[in-house]
């Protein structure tokens, strides 16, 4: 039994968990206003807001619900555009924008971008105009309005902007973004008890099939899914955690892009983190995504393996029938061949840790798609150095795309050290001749070997003009 | 006025397909496609399909009561294979089943043994082995083999365009309901609901009477649902006529990927000869059309080609031939443009070789050539031309020399991030070039309530026609557009109707609410004047704001008496008028004629930036001057031109149809084929609308605006060539769009990549 608020409605279903929320809402709750465009998150019209209860707010993401096992609406609050709605002849200010501004064509979409565009007045950080359209970057238009809505937009910020200081749910309701009742739901959530201890959740692991995000299984293997006794891992707080302990920062492994992203101890590392992971995915899918997801789903093109790979990171894997069976190891040994890893099925990815970066050191991570957002990419590649009196030394490069695993560059990597930047004609040289070796890109939809190659050139050249922008 | 169905769209209560609520007993069902592109069906095993609980019955072509054909211009395509495969995505049987899940686990379930045969997917290849779908067409005016000994410069060369995919949100789909008396309702997400009756007629062996095609709205069609909305209409049908139960199929984005054809890819050879003063003298093109496996709209798409063949462009020796191709792809079909934005492409690649041989910008052969008032295009119509006026009116307010000066200097002092511009007029022929396409009817009613129901063959798929019908109607009767609604698309009410297609729905459909409107206004004159007492001074009378006037005096009789007083008067509230455009004819004996009822103009100027590290690219703007005649709705005809611009755009870059040799579609997903997100989109889109006192046919003047805006994106191809050029000035990479960051990157550095070939290869 699967229990949930769905918009003004607290549910208690036996449906299988490993059904998608899109399903369920659309077709078991006759909720038409979320649209199928998809099913893998690349369109966002099955856009939903996921609200939970963390650390006495509300927090609501947008997510694809297409890819959401009603396992992971446990404990939250999904709301679809039927629990936005005012009453009939009445529109929010977000629809209003929207309707203004011509922002809706064949209105398949709409529905999507408004859901967004709340959550974004629901929950915001920051209120420009960049933030409120990475809102929305993982919202597709064909018809294509993207201008009509990017005006719709900037009313809504002009509204935002009015507040001064009154929490964002309580100007929502008060400007009724959102109804009212949407002020109750804290101490509703706060009636669910899911917080799973640690115990219970491994004792699990041994019945069932491990799903976080479901943001790649759900590409994947969509039908199989559904009937999968699927355990839910997602937002467990043991697993999310992000912190700096003993000169070192660990990453749960379930902690999401999203969670990285607004992270204050990543951001302090990291100052181009936003830059960097905004070529990832899109915001609903961030929202979703997890950090160990991305590792285990081993893809040679894994973005946040790739940026972890450079960081000479390590993984912490527990053994789910000995508890206190717990091992470490390199990221970079991760991976075997093709989708296969140096873990036991009875493994789950507990933690990834990595030194944490002094002032001496510089990080770049370069991805290019055929789109450059919200795309898988073609190559992709980081790059960290520890420079030393104009001496590099220390330096991981790591690049995906060009060989069927994510690649730590060994070679390329050891051939930087103790390199003096700039490099002259004859040392670069050099080091593009052993970054050509240690690649074997192949042919696909995503691009030629000999593209592939020039790009991981190209790319690997494009760190040093990011990491050192005088030279 | 506001879009009208925009409430319903931001509420989420807009009803699509697959909202319709599900209907007691419905049965779900789901194709079996081909796996093999080309081959001789032998045998289908459907046993361990039908052995699952819950399938209900699988549907074969044998099972097929009335003809196995959906071709509609050529009857050159089965329903359902019977015989032969003749691409990937072919159906092959239809499974009923009582929930849509167990529907696609049992298509899973069924195998087919197939005998290979030879596979075609270069229209070339097609051409030599003379698999052509139609015998070839061909424009000529003047004499271009003599001309070109006259040329001082003559250029010949290659260029090759790929397809689109349509990637409607929406995917296609019908829902099909048994009526009384053995006849079928079906619910289609199609741009031609006739067609659909026709079509679904010819399979179950019905009447078309005892069909019923309804269709609420589209999210999204862009052409993809002209033609071949039809094939799922007929297969919930063909279930319907089998069970007698209702029959639902909405397909997965897979599904319709993988069975649907996209816009046509071309392949063409062109020839341009110009004299000393640049002007162009002699063009020659050979097109290659990859029609895929059948006719489809194909035919129309190659003629729509030809008429676009030289763009806004005055050349008085043309000669154009066009080869549709017959290839073991899906059938490609109607896309925003119709064949126009390829044969527009292949002269802007012509007119780009010339210039960059003769060391010039494009624009300055683009300006000394465009059509003046009065010159004739190839097919013998002569131009009513605002090539000229919006060219000079963009140049005005954009300034196209500064625009290209400052990329220029923006180029000189970067290394690495590369300016490119490129000018792209267009001229786009509105009508469709089948003439007898050219009429619509509508069915107006007035309700005793005075308000006011409309219904045409105009289908509502974002284009906002629901908006521009209720603003005819309520501007022709001069009451609120509140007290007008404009009702679903149906064929009971409305018969025998075109698609929803070419740029002309608003128009035809409109004037067809006008003449209906303006019967019915006439007969309430008539009953306004006998209720003033003045009986035979009709022409004294007007209607305005919900009140009659008397020689321009407003009288107490307001619209709501007056229509009652007429119903007590048992006057005739209701009209169905019909329209047909006047003047259009075209004869394809000899090529010539007047098929548009009028052409669309403008100039639009493309700026990209390039990052020559990385091989990527954004718009920076994208200004000009489009040709809008007096726009009835500046809200939705802008919404048209930026959607159409974005989506020209992304052809020209991104979106990138990839089949392999076996002609299995590669880019088969969203995640392997990329339209353009928020952020792809052009930083700045600047659309002004031409001043000229020029008058048209349209829509109370208002010009079609649905295609034409479209063809300014293939700007953004040539202004990623020139600013390639910028950096590598030696590049001359093949005319082969779509520009993607691939392309980009090999162009940048082809000498390296041809370096490392060469040193590779003593290995």
């Amino acid at each position: 039994m699967l229990s949930f608020i769905l918009n003004n409605d607290t549910i208690h279903t036996d449906m299988p968990p490993g059904m998608t929320v899109l399903d369920f809402v659309r077709y078991h709750k006759h909720l038409t206003g979320t649209k199928i465009g998809c099913r893998e998150g690349d369109c966002g019209a099955c856009t939903i807001l996921v609200g939970e209860h963390r650390d006495d707010v509300v927090t609501y993401r947008s997510m694809t619900s297409c890819l959401m096992p009603l396992s992971n609406a446990e404990g939250k609050h999904i709301v679809t555009i039927e629990g936005i709605n005012p009453s009939a002849g009445h529109l929010t200010p977000v629809q209003e924008a929207m309707v203004e501004e011509n922002g809706t064509q064949c209105g398949f979409c709409t529905v999507g971008f408004v859901v967004s565009l709340t959550g974004f007045c629901l929950n915001h950080n920051e209120i420009s105009q960049e933030s409120i359209i990475a809102s929305i970057d993982g919202n597709i238009c064909r018809c294509t309005g993207y201008k009509s809505i990017e005006k719709a937009s900037a009313r809504l910020i002009n509204l935002l902007n009015s507040n001064k200081n009154s929490a964002s749910l309580a100007f929502a309701i008060e400007h009724k973004i959102v109804p009212s009742w949407f002020a109750g739901i804290k101490e509703r959530l706060a009636e669910f008890n899911v917080a799973a201890s640690e115990s219970e959740s491994l004792e699990q692991i041994k019945k069932y099939t491990i799903v976080s995000g479901g943001t790649d299984l759900y590409v994947q293997c969509p039908e199989e899914m559904v009937h999968t006794e699927a355990m839910n891992v997602f937002n467990r707080k043991f697993l999310n955690e992000i912190r700096e302990i003993d000169g070192r920062i660990e990453i749960g492994a379930e902690a999401t892009v999203t969670d990285l992203l607004e992270s204050p101890v990543m951001n302090e590392i990291f100052p181009q983190l936003k830059k960097h992971l905004k070529l990832l995915s899109s915001t609903p899918i961030r929202n979703m995504a997890t950090i160990a997801g991305n590792l285990v789903n081993a893809s040679p093109i894994g973005d946040m393996t790739v940026w972890l790979l450079a960081l000479n990171a390590t993984v912490l894997l527990r053994n789910a029938f000995q508890h206190e069976m717990v091992r470490e190891l390199p990221l970079c040994d991760f991976y075997e061949g093709y989708k296969k890893l140096a873990k036991s099925p009875d493994e789950m990815v507990e933690k990834i840790y990595f030194k944490k970066p002094d002032h001496c050191c510089r990080f770049n991570f370069e991805k290019v798609s055929k789109r450059a957002f919200l795309d898988i990419a073609t190559v992709n590649t980081a790059m960290f150095l520890r420079i030393e009196d104009e001496l590099i030394v220390e330096a991981h490069i790591s690049a995906g795309g060009v060989g069927p695993i994510p690649l730590y560059l060994k070679n390329t990597s050891s051939c930087l050290l103790f390199k003096l930047f700039p490099f002259d004609e004859e040392t670069l040289r050099e080091l593009i001749f052993i970054l050509e070796s240690e690649i074997s890109p192949i042919s696909d939809v995503r691009g030629s070997a000999d593209y592939k190659r020039l790009l991981m050139k190209q790319l690997f050249l494009a760190h040093f003009t990011e990491l050192f922008p005088a030279s | 006025m506001k879009n009208t169905d925009a409430y319903g769209h931001v509420r989420g209560e807009s009803i699509y397909l697959d909202d319709i609520p599900i209907i007691y007993n419905t049965l779900f069902a789901c194709v079996f496609d081909s796996p093999i592109a080309h081959g001789i069906l032998r045998s289908v095993d459907v046993s361990h399909a039908l052995k699952m609980k819950g399938v209900v019955r699988i549907i074969l072509a044998k099972d097929i009561p009335g003809v196995n054909q959906i071709g509609g211009i050529v009857a050159d395509e089965p329903l359902l294979a019977e015989g032969h495969v003749h691409f990937q995505g072919m159906p092959i049987a239809l499974v009923l089943a009582e929930t849509e899940e167990i529907a696609r686990a049992a298509a899973k379930k069924i195998t087919a043994v197939i005998e290979p045969l030879e596979i075609i997917t270069d229209p070339r290849v097609a051409k030599e082995k003379n698999e052509l779908i139609i015998p070839p067409k061909k424009f000529k005016m003047g004499d271009s083999d003599q001309a070109f000994n006259d040329c001082v410069h003559v250029f010949s060369g290659r260029a090759d365009v790929n397809g689109q995919e349509h990637l409607y949100i929406e995917t296609q789909g019908a829902y099909s309901v048994p009526m009384e008396n053995g006849g079928i309702k079906i619910y289609s997400s199609t741009q031609g609901p006739t067609a659909v009756q026709r079509t679904v007629a010819r399979i179950t062996g019905l009447a078309m009477h005892r069909i019923e095609v309804e269709v609420g709205r589209l999210g999204g069609g862009f052409g993809g649902k002209e033609d071949q909305a039809s094939s799922w209409a007929c297969l919930c049908a063909l279930g319907t006529l089998l069970t007698n139960r209702p029959v639902k199929y909405s397909l997965h984005r897979m599904e319709d990927m993988r069975m649907t054809g996209k816009r046509h890819p071309y392949s063409a050879d062109y020839k341009i000869g110009l004299d000393k003063d640049l002007n162009i003298q002699a063009y020659e093109a050979v097109f290659y059309q990859n029609a895929g496996a059948a006719a489809d709209l194909s035919p129309a798409v190659l003629e729509r080609t030809l008429f676009h063949c030289t763009n806004s462009y005055f050349i008085p020796h043309v000669t154009a031939t066009a080869y549709s191709c017959r290839t073991n792809l899906p059938p490609n079909t109607a896309f925003r443009g119709f064949g126009g934005p390829q044969g527009m492409f292949v002269i802007e690649s012509a007119i780009t070789h010339a210039a960059e041989k003769l060391n010039i910008s494009p624009s300055v052969i683009q300006r000394k050539n465009l059509i003046t008032p009065g010159a004739e295009f190839p097919y013998g119509q002569k131009a009513e031309s605002e090539a000229v006026t919006t060219w000079m009116q963009a140049d005005r307010s954009f300034d196209f020399e500064k625009i290209i000066a400052d990329a220029h200097n923006f180029n000189e002092k970067n290394k690495y991030k590369k300016r490119g511009v490129a000018l792209m007029p267009i001229c786009f022929g509105i009508s469709f070039t089948k003439t007898l396409m050219n009429q619509a009817r509508a069915l107006v009613h007035v309700y005793t309530d005075g308000s006011v129901a409309v219904s045409t063959g105009a289908v509502e798929m974002g284009q906002g026609v629901n908006t521009k019908m209720q603003q005819v109607a309520s501007e022709t009767f001069s009451i609120s557009p509140d007290q007008v609604k404009v009702h679903s698309t149906n064929t009971l009410r409305v018969a025998n109707t075109s698609p929803s297609a070419a740029s002309a729905t608003a128009d035809l459909n409109g004037r067809a609410v006008l003449l209906a409107c303006e019967s019915i206004l006439i007969r309430l004159k008539i009953v306004a004047a006998e209720e003033l007492n003045i009986p035979y001074q009709v022409d004294t009378i007007k209607i305005e704001n919900g009140f009659v006037f008397h020689n321009n005096i407003q009288t107490k009789l307001d619209w709501q008496t007056l229509i009652n007083v007429a119903f007590v008067k048992r006057v005739n509230l209701s009209e169905h008028a019909h329209y047909a455009t006047p003047g259009v004819h075209f004869d394809w004996n000899i090529a010539k004629g007047h098929p548009f009822s009028y052409h669309v103009y403008g100039t639009a100027i493309i700026q990209v930036t390039l990052d020559c590290m990385r091989g990527t690219y954004e718009i920076d703007f994208v200004k000009g001057v489009h040709d809008f005649g007096k726009s009835m709705n500046t809200l939705i005809d802008n919404g048209q031109v930026e959607g159409g611009i974005v989506q020209g755009i992304g052809w020209m870059t991104m979106e990138e149809v990839v089949y392999d040799a076996n002609g299995k579609l590669r880019s088969n997903a969203l995640s392997s084929y990329k339209i353009p997100d928020i952020y792809s989109v052009p930083h700045t889109i600047d659309i002004q609308p031409l001043s000229t006192t020029r008058d048209n046919l349209a829509i109370f003047s208002s010009k079609a605006v649905g295609e034409p805006p479209l063809m300014y994106g293939i700007a953004s191809y040539f202004a990623i060539r020139d600013a390639i050029r910028a950096f590598n000035k030696n590049a001359s990479p093949a005319y082969n769009a779509p520009f993607t960051p691939e392309k980009v990157l090999m162009a940048l550095y082809d000498s390296e990549v041809k370096e490392f070939h060469s040193h590779h290869s003593y290995h």
